[in-house]
């Protein structure tokens, strides 16, 4: 039996539909919504979604042939013992060789038009159109900045978006590369240094209301692993209060945090602004209360913030913050973790 | 000066630092591409080890970095290359009928900067911290890293790729200019045509990489900014210098292995290669695409939907001819009768794994689906697909084959089975679910992950396939060494009823490697004569006195001599850099005044060499 025989049974007898049923299966709404490429909630994450199934379809389908032939070939053409006869010699086949020249062709051709067309809808001019937001997203070792130029607000760490949203985002670095990825709503694109080589891209915020965890995807020092952020996507009226509040946060204290925000002031502030005040050199902590984490990578709670205080370079080793265990009392990261926990939006 | 050729004859371990002799150089690439190939599996073993599970905390930050930056410079320059290298000076020369390499000397030079570059870029983990900027080295990661880590990197890298370049060259000429009489171009083994094609693009890739290292090297002894945007440079150029080279580079270390697949699964079926020209024709286009595509890399830099796309196009076109290439290795198999030695079932294992391999990368083409797959465990899974299930199953297939020729021993077949089950079933546990773990959202070169993200099992089948491969490889190591006892000699030279010309040469291997130089009268020249019913080649000249060069220890000491320079420009010793670049150019004086014209065994001892054969 050839190998055209052999090929024509196996299409004939449908054999190869179960396994592209299964695989379509197996990749639906794959891993946690909130991290997972195959589970797509952004509109442009669910563009990338659909090249990456049609792709690997007509990969499966190379995958299958590939493999029919070689199993066949590797169980019919053994040599068997006392067989001493020496095979045709084949020269080879121009019809063959032909089609397995056409066929890929054909594939590659049905890959890359779509390849292509989704690579333009992808991407980003550096104009955003009317009535989205606009965000610039800075990265530093090892956090993220974000600024929201139009509203005059700039936070760290956690980005807030409202829901059924496109957001057009400018990309640099403070550093060195690194890399705006957020698995479920779109893929991701470098920040680099300089002002020559600024990004831009965009994605959708989906319909849902829920926190997606963002990633440093490009090696940028010692912590590039825990150079985590989040997405929070709310309704649009939380968005606007979170954004007046943003607005109108200061510095303030209440009695129990009086202490805190002295030493706050007295050590932290050349870096660190809470409001319109204080430094730009490290993450802007106006609300700092309400953050799902500490660095980006602790749980939150006040354990966590002294620990960190103590000795940032045990949690993020490599980071520029310097140790304040031994410079400050145990009091006073007391005093300043608590008033730093007070810092509540609303 | 003397103009008389004159020979003196050095014994043990002196012959071995100031051989010519390809085949000597051939199995000091090969037992040096070795012993680095173990440095980079302990390395890699203790990143997996450290990703077990969650949140471990074996090895952390700056470590784990050193540990992934020193595992894949490793692999790539210091164990994939020098091994495909080694294998090149072992056989090229006898598959086209040499009697050595166009320039021996230049040869041995090549060896010996190899050699002392990766023990330069291996100093790092003793002196202050190795390398810790990925192997890409991406500036200024590269640029501001602290320590000497980096510069390291850059020297041994630099020293190294000089030799390799070097290297590059002589095989071009060898295989050009001395070819036996009727062995044409169209008649070359295929491991001799990817040989010639890998050669010329590291002719042409790796001094993009030398100005790339040399920008990289005076921006952090000299404080220039080609990559500095604070004062007018720009990071990003960096990047495409280094893909310039970076990408032909994947196709150097495959396009050998292609033609030593393409050597084994034809012998062991018993059939000529199916498609012959074709695969010449695939090779050659597979070697000019490979500068075309560097852009693939660097689809989120955000160089532009235009670029992207022109790149992702010219990247699905590689697929084509890869494609070919597995079509006829298929359609070899077809109608054969196929015998399962150790190195066909490596060979045949490669098939499959590296369209595995493959079709992620057809998948990674696009840029927008590979703004989710880059720099994402989807990557680390595919480019471990074409490297470990392409090249190192490759390599041990050629090494299991080749093993009698080389060191006229036979590995164990027995050890040799428990050697590919545990490294080829390691290998699919510890890369197959690291498509799904970068697909699952986990980002590549992270030194640790939180649990709860579904990413906990697959880390930690992952780890313990490379435990299996790490095993693997000391079966290997085992293998290797039992195979000096002299139960495991070999006498004949053609112990697989071989094609080529190397199979047509008594065991062991002549220093001269033909007593008279054979007359090609086809492709796959031995198989011709043994259809003829020959036993060996028809010679193409009567026995006469062989010209032969003369060992030298000067390659060995410029080596030397750029070693010592590269710690002068690491620690800033200008007198140290002169010195060893001083040392450099006396042995080039040297080689350049004094006449050296080899020497010649003559008819008579050949004569005898030729009857000891035959009795």
């Amino acid at each position: 039996m050839g190998f055209y025989e052999v090929m024509k049974k196996w299409l004939q007898k449908g054999r190869l539909v179960p396994l592209f049923a299964m695989m379509a299966f197996m990749l639906m709404g794959c891993g946690d919504p909130t991290i997972s490429t195959l589970n797509p909630q952004g509109q442009v994450a669910k563009d990338q979604y659909s090249l990456m199934v049609l792709s690997i379809a007509i990969m499966t389908l190379v995958l299958v042939v590939v493999f029919l032939i070689y199993i066949i070939a590797l169980f019919r053409f053994r040599a068997k013992k006392g067989d001493d006869s020496i095979p045709k010699q084949v020269e080879g086949n121009h019809l063959a060789e032909i089609t397995w020249t056409v066929i890929p062709i054909i594939l590659l051709i049905i890959l890359a038009v779509p390849g292509v067309y989704g690579t333009f809808k992808a991407s980003a001019g550096d104009k955003a159109p009317k009535n989205q937001i606009d965000l610039k997203v800075t990265a530093h070792q090892f956090w993220w900045e974000f600024e929201y130029p139009k509203e005059g607000v700039v936070t760290s760490q956690e980005l807030v978006l409202p829901k059924n949203t496109k957001v057009h985002v400018e990309l640099s670095s403070q550093d060195v590369l690194h890399s705006f990825w957020i698995p479920s709503l779109a893929g991701k694109t470098d920040t680099n240094p300089g002002d020559g080589t600024k990004t831009y891209t965009w994605l959708e915020t989906g319909k849902t209301e829920r926190v997606y965890k963002g990633k440093c995807a490009e090696l940028c020092g010692a912590s590039h692993a825990l150079m985590d952020f989040k997405v929070k996507v709310v309704s649009e009226s939380e968005y606007k209060d979170w954004l007046t509040n943003m607005k109108s946060a200061t510095a303030k204290s209440t009695a129990d945090t009086a202490a805190g925000q002295k030493v706050f002031k007295q050590n932290c502030m050349s870096c660190h602004a809470v409001g319109k005040d204080g430094g730009n050199t490290a993450p802007n902590l106006t609300g700092f209360g309400d953050k799902e984490r500490i660095a980006g990578i602790l749980d939150h709670n006040k354990e966590n913030l002294k620990k960190w205080i103590h000795d940032p370079q045990k949690v993020k080793p490599g980071n520029n913050m310097p140790k304040f265990g031994g410079k400050l009392s145990d009091e006073d990261i007391d005093a300043v973790a608590d008033y730093l926990m007070s810092l509540k939006l609303k | 000066m003397s103009t008389i050729a004159s020979h003196k004859k050095r014994s043990g371990l002196m012959d071995w630092l100031t051989t010519v002799d390809h085949k000597k150089i051939g199995i000091m690439y090969l037992l040096g591409g070795l012993f680095f190939f173990l440095i980079g599996g302990i390395e890699a073993l203790f990143m997996r080890l450290q990703l077990i599970k969650p949140e471990n905390d074996m090895f952390v930050g700056e470590t784990f970095n050193q540990l992934l930056t020193m595992h894949g410079t490793t692999m790539i320059f210091f164990a994939a290359m020098p091994i495909l290298i080694g294998f090149m000076n072992c056989i090229v020369p006898l598959q086209i009928g040499a009697r050595d390499v166009a320039f021996p000397f230049l040869n041995a030079l090549g060896f010996w900067m190899f050699l002392f570059g990766g023990i330069m870029l291996n100093c790092g983990w003793f002196l202050g911290g190795a390398a810790d900027a990925g192997w890409t080295a991406y500036a200024p990661l590269s640029t501001t890293s602290a320590g000497h880590g980096v510069d390291f990197y850059i020297l041994g890298l630099q020293i190294s790729g000089a030799g390799t370049l070097m290297g590059g060259i002589n095989f071009l000429v060898t295989i050009i200019n001395m070819r036996a009489p009727g062995m044409t171009f169209m008649r070359m083994p295929l491991f001799t045509w990817t040989s010639f094609v890998a050669s010329l693009l590291i002719l042409f890739a790796f001094p993009p990489l030398t100005i790339g290292l040399f920008q990289l090297m005076f921006e952090r002894v000299f404080d220039a900014n080609f990559f500095n945007a604070d004062n007018g440079g720009n990071a990003i150029i960096w990047e495409h210098i280094f893909w310039i080279f970076g990408h032909p580079e994947v196709y150097i270390l495959i396009l050998p292995v292609f033609g030593i697949i393409s050597e084994v699964v034809s012998t062991f079926a018993k059939k000529r290669l199916f498609g012959y020209s074709s695969m010449v024709f695939a090779t050659v286009l597979i070697g000019f695409l490979a500068f075309m595509v560097w852009v693939h890399h660097m689809f989120t830099v955000g160089l532009g939907a235009v670029p992207n796309s022109i790149f992702a196009v010219a990247t699905m076109a590689i697929a084509v001819p890869t494609g070919i290439k597995i079509f006829n290795w298929l359609f070899t198999m077809w109608g054969g009768k196929m015998k399962f030695t150790v190195a066909n079932v490596w060979a045949l294992s490669f098939i499959p794994t590296f369209v595995m391999g493959g079709v992620t990368g057809v998948m990674l083409a696009i840029p927008a689906a590979d703004y989710q797959y880059h720099d994402s465990y989807f990557v680390v899974a595919h480019f471990h697909y074409v490297i470990v299930g392409g090249v190192v199953l490759g390599v041990f297939s050629g090494l299991y084959y080749w093993y009698p020729k080389i060191f006229n021993r036979k590995l164990n077949e027995k050890l040799g089975f428990l050697n590919f089950w545990l490294f080829f079933i390691g290998f699919h546990l510890t890369f197959f679910p690291q498509h799904f773990l970068g697909l699952l959202g986990m980002p590549r070169r992270v030194f640790t992950y939180l649990t709860g993200q579904h990413w906990d099992t697959m880390n930690f089948i992952s780890t313990i396939g490379a435990l299996m491969m790490g095993l693997g490889v000391i079966v290997l190591a085992v293998n290797m060494l039992i195979s000096i006892s002299s139960k495991y000699k070999v006498t004949s030279g053609d112990p697989w009823d071989g094609r080529t010309l190397e199979w047509a040469i008594p065991t062991p291997t002549p220093e001269y490697n033909f007593a008279q130089t054979p007359l090609v009268r086809g492709l796959d020249p031995l198989w011709v004569e043994k259809s003829a019913g020959n036993k060996e080649m028809t010679p193409a000249e009567p026995v006469g006195d062989i010209h032969m060069p003369n060992g030298s220890i000067l390659p060995l000491i410029m080596s030397i001599g750029f070693f010592i320079a590269g710690f002068g420009f690491i620690y800033h010793h200008w007198l140290v850099a002169g010195v060893g670049i001083g040392i450099g150019l006396i042995c080039m004086l040297l080689r350049s005044v004094i006449d050296d014209h080899g020497f010649h065994i003559h008819k008579e001892e050949v004569e005898a060499d030729l009857r000891g054969v035959k009795a």
